[in-house]
């Protein structure tokens, strides 16, 4: 038993937090304000190796674990969690071809993102079908020497920037599950039509849109597996992909604890800093307390995933926790500051904002707890 | 009762405030005073009045500008003919380069930066602030003697009535030895204003300045006042003011007599910076920045509408 | 060329410093240590010149405790060749640093060319050890420097000086040089970086092999405290418009006749 990160994993973080603090944090509330796309910090990120670290290092990757990914996503998303939604959106995207590419699928995909900076995104909901994954619209048809895809895909991360999308489609409705395919699928292909950008709530700075393909062809060889193979695949991915969605809740949460530590210090109420307060002083261990539970989930969860141990339950719990409490604790960071947590001039109001969406988006709360229950039950 | 030197930079020839309080705090000890180059009488009969006993000129080729070596070279070989036990200089850009490689000269140690001290039985002991001022302590010299300080400017603050000493200039014949780093071009600043670490007055604008056009509000004043211009790490940061105008951790460490903060918060690392300033007024529209537990007088409101009114009235009070 | 590049390991800025039981120095236990930030734009200089002149060698040398060697392995994942590092006390004295860095350099047996240090570590701000090092060395110094040009074996760099005038400098090398922020701007350390920093050799010496005895100490500190409190200042309400020239007013009398600074 060893709770202690490996001196490497402590100096990765380090980088990764000494990022956010200096190319995120002091440009997040501007890039959440008017809803730019954080392209240039993005491109540093990568420069620095922080993204697609799901990368294996036979392809010109990082080679990291799963542990190390998501000590990277939660010091990223600490520094801003809508720019880390676009960041972690590569690696959504990258992890279907990385568990179900073949390995001339994987040097052609792969290698070209480790290579220059591109950016991908990962098309799965559909107007009719969030949670309801297996009831996908979406059809791809052989049309001979290549296949056609056609339908439409909505809150697509990063669409209207991704140099590669994975789509995902079924071969034929009637088979259900068994008829979901993914497949890779060139954004400049004909046929491809962008919506406009969705105006959010939080995550402003992440580019979400929705995404039609009307008829759309794609080489024969972009097909990931074989068809009818996709849901065995995105299941697999959400075992890598939750313990990160999680991570970056976490970070948030990380986040909010600290600026109310230090809101809590220098806040004079009564006579005292506020932090003399006992109704202070819960709320705060209250977070303390939240921050440390998810992030012990968080590790378990990507360290069972680094052992090829089954991990759907314990990634389950990790997401739900980690994205319910980081909802909690900047509700709380809100309160805390009182009127100045309510006006855009202090950070935790984002930070709440934020929160939210990681509760929905990737599996909601909901479903992650019938996940949870059918492992229990099963 | 010990003999110490104490080595004076002459600015537009005067000689820097630094040295007379220097020399007021060393009343009871024999203190000469050196100086590279030319002084003029009344800069001696200044020095006197503080209680210079004698003043030595050090004259010789290749002195006209500062070199770290030509200076440490030509003191070095001065000190060597005399006996003192202590040498002294002011911790400004010139002492703090020149020092430590004049000391090395004799393995001596030195003590930098110090903001008081005593000569007990001729025996020095100062503080000075360490980790950016969050912490002070005691620091004693041991080994080869001359030992040397340098004073911090502003800190010790003058003595209100010197014992004045004889005053008796001489020249002294110095030799700059071999320089190989040696200036070819000094660039003048922008500003002629004194510079923060040794400026009696600042005013520093935070980051609800906004941009750098603001600043001139805190020139006008500053030109009132006879202040220099510092800023927050957040203006810096923001492009608001450039580096050299920093005061903080990883700026400048000030300590004028009056600081005046305008729209600062008053981060940690700030405060470090400005912790020492005699008197601290600041100005801002949040009546729980941090800035305001360390503020002598705190006014809260708007900088863009209270500097200007503080101009008119410094500008009254000064008969401007 | 050889390139030296000399740090030192510091209490991170936000770190809260309180001094020890008996006042010997500060708490050390729950400290985050950092690079000396001054340092990182002397790794900076030496990785500039090294991409311009590829056969060039860095290496950095450190003075301290070994319990976390953070400094160095940021220097050789920013890109340094290799490291050396000399087991010592943290509140060791200026001159003992200055002597230890010197016996260190010279075990590597490499001759240097250009020594960078920051030009002041930002836990004791002693700034001395660039000096006595060149002094020890030797060598010709030039400190607080915001511009570096190499040309030949020519240095130019330019030297900040009060008021934010700048000296120009031109020596030939081998010299030592002591950067300030501004000179450039330090590079992260990347994640292939660090990966790599984990091959790089790094030296190890105790203080004894580089020559240093407790003989070599100069300065003693001893009596850590923290700053007096101030007494609570006045506050003034100005937000009300018609208000504010009777504050202003009233503020600047006390000026002079309470705190008397004008």
């Amino acid at each position: 038993m060893d709770f202690a990160l490996s001196s490497e994993q402590l100096e990765i973080r380090e980088l990764a937090l000494k990022f956010a603090k200096n190319e995120m944090i002091p440009h997040a509330q501007e890039y959440d304000e008017a809803g730019t796309f954080p392209h240039e910090i993005f491109r540093k990120a990568w420069e620095l190796g922080l993204i697609n670290t799901c990368i294996p290092a036979e392809y010109g990757g990082t080679g990291f674990s799963s542990v190390d990914s998501v000590i990277i996503s939660e010091a990223l998303a600490y520094g801003c969690m809508g720019m880390n939604t676009s960041f972690m959106a590569n690696d959504l995207a990258l992890l279907p071809i990385v568990i179900g590419g073949s390995h001339e699928q994987k040097k052609k995909f792969l290698e070209p993102f480790t290579q220059d900076f591109k950016i991908a995104s990962f098309c799965l909901t559909e107007p009719g079908n969030g949670s309801d994954a297996g009831g996908i619209k979406t059809q791809i048809k052989d049309g001979g020497d290549h296949w056609i895809v056609s339908g439409e895909k909505m809150w697509i991360t990063n669409a209207g920037y991704a140099d590669l999308f994975v789509v995902y489609g079924t071969i034929d409705p009637n088979l259900k599950h068994k008829g979901i395919s993914a497949i890779v699928v060139d954004p400049k292909s004909p046929g491809i039509e962008l919506g406009k950008k969705e105006d959010k709530m939080g995550h402003r700075s992440s580019d979400t849109r929705g995404v039609r393909f009307n008829n759309v062809k794609v080489p024969k060889e972009n097909m990931l597996g074989k068809p009818g193979e996709g849901w065995a695949i995105a299941m697999k991915t959400l075992d890598h992909s939750r313990p990160l969605v999680a991570s970056s809740a976490l970070g948030g949460s990380a986040r909010a604890l600290e600026l109310c530590i230090q809101y809590s210090k220098e806040r004079i109420q009564f006579g005292v800093p506020i932090a003399k307060h006992q109704a202070i002083q819960f709320m705060i261990a209250e977070m303390g307390m939240k921050v440390e539970a998810a992030r012990l989930l968080v590790h378990k969860a990507a360290w069972l995933c680094d052992q090829g141990a089954h991990n759907t339950e314990i990634a389950s719990y990790a997401k739900a926790f980690a994205s319910d409490s980081c909802m909690q604790i900047t509700t709380d960071a809100v309160q805390i500051y009182g009127g100045y947590g309510y006006s855009k001039e202090y950070p935790v109001e984002k930070l709440m904002r934020d929160a939210k969406l990681i509760q929905i988006y990737e599996g909601t709360s909901q479903i992650q707890r019938l996940v949870m229950a059918r492992e229990l039950l099963k | 009762m010990a003999n110490v030197l104490v080595f004076t930079e002459l600015h537009d020839g005067h000689v820097k405030p630094v040295t007379l309080e220097i020399l007021g705090k060393l009343a009871g000890q024999t203190a000469d005073v050196a100086v590279i180059g030319d002084i003029a009488a009344d800069q001696v009969a200044e020095l006197a009045k503080h209680g210079a006993q004698n003043v030595h000129k050090l004259k010789g080729a290749n002195l006209d500008k500062y070199s770290p070596e030509g200076y440490a070279n030509a003191l070095a070989e001065f000190i060597k003919s005399k006996s003192y036990d202590y040498v002294f200089a002011g911790a400004t850009s010139m002492g703090k380069d020149l020092l430590p490689r004049l000391a090395t000269k004799f393995d001596a140690g030195l003590a930098s930066d110090v903001v008081n001290f005593t000569m007990d039985g001729g025996s020095f002991a100062g503080t000075r602030p360490l980790f950016a001022g969050k912490c002070l302590a005691k620091v004693e010299i041991t080994g080869p003697k001359p030992h040397f300080v340098s004073i911090r400017p502003n800190a010790l603050g003058m003595t209100a009535n010197p014992t004045a000493g004889a005053g008796a200039a001489a020249d002294v014949n110095a030799n700059a030895g071999e320089i190989r780093a040696a200036i070819k071009e000094i660039i003048k600043a922008a500003s002629t204003k004194v510079d923060l670490t040794e400026a009696n007055i600042i005013v520093t604008g935070g980051r609800a300045m906004k941009n750098a056009e603001n600043f001139q509000i805190l020139e006008k004043l500053a030109d009132t006042i006879g202040a220099t211009v510092g800023a927050s790490r957040a203006a810096v940061d923001s492009g608001f003011a450039p580096h050299s105008m920093q005061v903080g951790q990883t700026g400048k460490t000030v300590a004028p007599s009056l600081y005046i903060a305008c729209g600062v918060s008053g981060a940690i690392q700030h405060l470090a910076g400005m912790r020492t300033s005699k008197v601290i007024v600041a100005i801002n529209t949040d009546p729980d920045a941090p800035i305001f537990t360390r503020a002598d007088y705190g006014i809260v409101g708007d900088l863009f509408q209270i500097v200007p009114i503080l101009t008119e009235e410094f500008k009254k009070l000064l008969g401007k | 060329m050889n390139i030296f590049v000399c740090v030192k390991q510091v209490p991170d800025t936000e770190t809260k410093i309180t001094p020890n039981g008996d006042g010997s120095f500060i708490e050390t236990a729950s400290i985050k240590w950092i690079m000396n930030p001054y340092d990182e734009f002397a790794v900076e200089q030496a990785l500039l010149v090294k991409q311009a002149n590829p056969a060039a060698n860095v290496t950095v040398v450190r003075v301290g405790s070994v319990k976390d060697t953070e400094a160095l392995r940021t220097a050789m994942a920013m890109g340094a060749d290799e490291a050396v590092l000399v087991e010592a006390v943290d509140n060791l004295d200026s001159y003992s640093i200055a002597k230890a860095l010197k016996g260190a350099i010279e075990k590597t047996g490499k001759k240097p060319d250009i020594i960078l240090t920051g030009k002041q570590a930002i836990d004791d701000d002693a700034l001395q050890v660039p000096q006595i090092l060149a002094e020890m060395l030797n060598l010709p110094s030039v400190s607080v420097i915001v511009g570096f040009e190499l040309a030949g074996n020519t240095v130019k760099v330019k030297r900040e000086v009060e008021g934010g005038a700048l000296e120009v400098y031109e020596v030939a090398t081998p010299v030592l040089l002591a950067a300030n922020k501004g000179l450039n701007t330090p590079r992260y350390a990347s994640l292939p970086g660090i990966m790599k920093a984990k091959k790089k050799p790094m030296a190890q010496f105790s203080l004894a092999d580089v020559g240093v005895s407790d003989a070599d100490r100069r300065v003693k500190y001893s009596g850590f405290k923290l700053p007096p409190e101030k007494p609570a200042g006045k506050k003034f309400d100005a937000t009300d418009a018609t208000k504010q020239k009777d504050v202003v007013a009233q503020v600047v009398g006390l000026l002079r006749t309470e705190a008397k600074v004008i």
